[in-house]
């Protein structure tokens, strides 16, 4: 079955050119024919001249992005996007979530779908759509918002699965706060399940894991692209009877966002490292799943200065704010590389990881994949859905809210519709979310 | 790309225009080196061929117009820039100088005429994002004519950015009625502008003589070259300079700063409806207050890395403004930085991060920053800086000439000069005394929250 991936603004539109790319170069290493039908099936189609081609939709209020991405991936020689798969203008939004929401969105309302319509018609089996976007400036977040509020209206009863990166938080955009909270709210009624990375944390990882000196956009774009690759290219499945799944974004969604309530999804990766070190480093699934376990427990997106003092509660304790863990909704596990079948996952089933409403068995999800992915010999990712976001979400809905009591910037959204009411609206649902998640335990 | 349009309105407005188009043409002429109209350039000019006919994006520059409405009410500055070397970027369609008392008069007389020529100037963009307004605050025509064109400019093109670039007078401005004129625009500026982007007179005489100290009185240790490019027109098209090129010069390379990344590329586009956007919390304290670096110290780059993080200490000292006030001991509402030339994202943040426990923020905008980076610098230089900060330093200025102007108001002095144009009344002074006040009094109000240690405010509470 096969996704089709809209990719929004600046941000969505860089970020998603290179999760194609990375998935493309993966499923075309090594002779894993089966592995590589599966990777092509869901992320490309083939021209009438048997070439690769995304199925994807870009779309950007203004030209200079899209014009590189396309041009971009039709020098890559593996793999381009359609003629005319893509939508631009020549204003952009100025930062403005109202500007995008109000104006550009349903200005292009028509055009944008007849473009997703025409990539879904030619997918034989549609598996869902994938939206990624950021959520700081104008373009990404509004038009994306609307965006994602049409599908919904068009495809009822197909996954949507956005993709969001957070910004920095001392950003390069003033009003991000109110963006990103505008961009949640909403999408939190449309969205099936909401994957969410940190520009904070992949700038962390970059610089301490990866070494590298002079960060720039592409090295963060590649991080998150190896993340999100490692979860959506094939993998064997509890329901898939031997053979790769054939749903990713569905049983995404069944796995880990069981409750309406709680759809935002965190991901961390084990092992990233230089990809010069590769070569000289060795494996034991062991130690990558309890390394990785810690992470998960500890809510770190690092393998490097974990809190080894976080622990799950016993059976016994009934508080869990001594310990210091973190306590998941659901966890879905993905292990890629050699060997997989023999790895011991046990220590993700202990039910102090998770809520007691929820048994562990149920909490649980696993995916194996005996194909290693990216070069790397064997890899795991957490999908975890869980109080990880808690923290930097208050901290955005705080920030937000305290600019909000000045009713500071508000003129510059009513201006394009968006009114005192629906700025409270939008905390209120937040504010909901935060409170839901707090009380996970 | 999309198209901005600059419209000049009397002496002091037409002659920065000059300028702006002049050093503009000498920017793009040392990055543009094939002669071909490129989006760039399609900013702010259009070229035409010999019968006047547009030619589009691609093809070999032939005849380029500059995007330009010059407004004047008598003919001579403006014969002076048509005559003059510049001449052949502006076309008379694009003029308007037969105008005659300032807001009043002259705006209702000559209104169609003006809104026609806005129209086609308009009409040769096709995606119109911004109006660049430059006048001056203390004469009639810049200031009356001037803020009357801004109303105009928001009645027809509601959805068009306005910029405006206002030049202050100096405190002991020659014309006497300077603070009529000045206090009776600020009502307008502030009703009608997006953003306001005030320069003294004052601060560009400073900049120019210690420029011209340093240079000529060659003190040991510093190089600075003679030919300074801030108040310098050399490149350009015209050569002798006269007495006020210098100080309208660093206007000039003000609005070049400000439009770079609308003109050319860079990792970090700030495009030119996200100033207003980031820098205005509300809608009338839109007054940002630009400082210009390098200024003094120029070209000679023995030390890089110091010199840049120099280069952003400098755009908060006080002699680096562009408008007589103290940033750094007033208030920020929010501040953007626009950076040009061969500075990284990393050289941005670590700057910002060592200058903001020096800075004061308003409370609930802490990480109130802009960043924009552009890859073209001006011409000889690596690097520059424009920064432009929403700050209630500007109060202080502004009460100032509330002051002068009650002392004339008071004896009603020179009041009759303008209850003898039709449409002006008395009232017309109460007014814009009470809106300068206001505006006092709201960045009053900000400044009371200065240091004080600010409350979360009390978040909605979920009933469980």
């Amino acid at each position: 079955m096969s996704v089709v991936t809209v990719q929004l603004g600046q941000c969505g539109n860089q970020v998603a050119h290179q999760l194609f790319d990375t998935v493309c170069s993966d499923a075309q290493d090594g002779q894993r024919k089966t592995y590589c039908t599966a990777s092509t099936e869901r992320f490309f189609r083939r021209s009438s001249q048997g070439d690769l081609v995304a199925r994807a939709v870009l779309i950007d209020m203004e030209p200079k992005v899209i014009n590189h991405c396309m041009n971009e991936a039709a020098h890559s020689g593996r793999w381009s996007y359609g003629d005319t798969s893509h939508f631009s203008q020549k204003q952009g939004s100025g930062n403005n979530w109202a500007n995008g929401y109000c104006v550009h969105g349903p200005r292009h309302k028509e055009v944008v779908e007849e473009l997703v319509r025409r990539e879904v018609e030619r997918c034989d089996r549609l598996a869902g759509l994938m939206a990624m976007m950021s959520v700081a400036g104008g373009t990404g977040s509004g038009v994306g918002t609307f965006v994602t509020q049409g599908l919904r209206d068009i495809y009822p009863k197909s996954f949507i699965l956005n993709h969001l990166t957070w910004p920095y938080e001392t950003g390069e955009v003033i009003v991000q706060n109110y963006n990103s909270m505008l961009t949640l709210a909403h999408l939190y009624q449309l969205s099936d399940a909401i994957l969410v990375h940190e520009n904070d944390t992949v700038h962390r990882i970059c610089s301490q894991l990866l070494n590298i000196k002079h960060i720039s956009f592409s090295d963060i774009n590649k991080l998150i692209a190896h993340q999100l690759g490692s979860v959506l290219q094939p993998a064997l499945t509890a329901d898939s009877h031997g053979g790769y799944s054939r749903n990713p974004l569905g049983e995404l969604v069944c796995a880990l966002a069981c409750h309406p309530e709680y759809k935002l999804l965190s991901v961390c990766t084990i092992p990233q490292m230089p990809s010069a070190s590769i070569a000289y480093s060795t494996f034991s699934w062991p130690a990558l799943l309890k390394h990785l376990r810690q992470m998960l427990i500890s809510n770190s997106k690092m393998e490097e200065g974990i809190d080894w003092q976080a622990r799950p509660p016993a059976a016994s304790e009934r508080s869990r704010s001594l310990t210091g863990a973190n306590t998941s909704l659901a966890n879905l596990l993905i292990l890629r590389g050699k060997d997989v079948y023999s790895a011991e996952t046990g220590g993700f089933e202990d039910p102090g990881l998770y809520t007691p409403w929820l048994s562990s068995g149920e909490a649980l999800n696993l995916w194996k994949s005996p194909v290693p992915f990216n070069k790397y010999e064997k890899s795991a990712t957490v999908v975890s859905n869980s109080r990880a976001l808690l923290r930097p979400l208050d901290h955005m809905v705080r920030k937000a809210w305290n600019m909000f009591a000045s009713r500071a910037y508000i003129h510059q959204y009513v201006k394009f519709g968006i009114s005192e009411e629906d700025f409270l609206d939008s905390f209120t649902s937040l504010e909901q979310v935060i409170s839901s998640y707090s009380q996970l335990c | 790309m999309t198209q901005s349009i600059v419209v000049q309105v009397g002496q002091c407005g037409n002659q920065v225009g000059c300028r702006f188009w002049d050093l503009a043409l000498r920017e793009h002429a040392n990055v543009n080196k094939m002669g071909e109209y490129d989006e760039a350039l399609g900013s702010f000019f259009r070229n035409v061929d010999s019968r006047n006919r547009a030619c589009g994006v691609g093809g070999r520059i032939q005849h380029l117009k500059a995007r330009a409405v010059l407004v004047d009410m008598e003919e001579g500055v403006v014969n002076e820039i048509l005559q003059g070397p510049l001449g052949e970027v502006f076309d008379s369609t694009q003029l308007l100088t037969d105008v005659a008392v300032g807001h009043m008069t002259y705006g209702s007389c000559y209104w169609e005429q003006i809104v026609d020529t806005l129209r086609k100037a308009a009409e040769h963009c096709d995606c119109l994002q911004c109006f660049f307004l430059i006048h001056s605050m203390g004469g009639g025509t810049g200031s009356g004519l001037g803020t009357r064109v801004l109303s105009l400019l928001e009645e027809e093109f509601p959805e068009v950015c306005r910029i405006v670039t206002s030049v202050y007078p100096s405190a002991e401005d020659d014309v006497i009625t300077s603070p009529y004129n000045s206090v009776l625009a600020m009502k307008e500026l502030t009703e009608h502008a997006d953003c306001v982007i005030p320069v003294e007179n004052q601060s560009l005489v400073d900049i120019v003589s210690k420029i011209k100290h340093m240079s000529d009185g060659g003190m040991p240790g510093r190089v600075i070259k003679r030919d300074s490019t801030i108040i310098s027109g050399e490149g350009g098209l015209s050569g002798a300079e006269k007495p006020f090129d210098a100080m309208n010069n660093i206007v000039a390379n003000l609005l070049l700063n400000i439009t770079s990344s609308a003109r050319f590329e860079g990792s970090l586009n700030m495009d030119l409806n996200e100033i207003a956007m980031n820098l205005v919390p509300f809608p009338r304290l839109h007054y940002l207050v630009p400082s210009l670096t390098p200024l003094y110290t120029l070209a000679d780059v023995s030390i890089p890395t110091r010199r840049l993080d120099q280069m952003f200490s400098d755009a908060f000292s006080k002699d680096h403004q562009l408008f007589r006030c103290d940033p750094k001991n007033s208030l920020y509402l929010a501040c953007a930085l626009m950076v040009r030339g061969n500075v990284q994202v990393s050289d941005l943040r670590r700057n910002i991060e060592r200058l903001r426990p020096s800075l004061p923020f308003v409370s609930w905008n802490q990480e109130g920053w802009k960043t924009g980076l552009c890859s073209v610098p001006p011409v000889g230089h690596s690097h520059a800086l424009l920064a432009l900060a929403n700050n209630t330093c500007v109060k202080s200025r502004f009460m100032e000439l509330r002051e002068s102007f009650t002392k004339l108001y008071r004896k009603k002095a020179h009041l009759h000069h303008y209850l003898n144009v039709e449409g002006m009344e008395q009232r017309s002074f109460s007014e814009a005394l009470n809106s300068l006040s206001s505006l006092i009094e709201e960045y009053d109000h900000l400044d009371a929250t200065k240091g004080k240690l600010m409350r979360d405010a009390a978040r909605l509470s979920i009933a469980r």
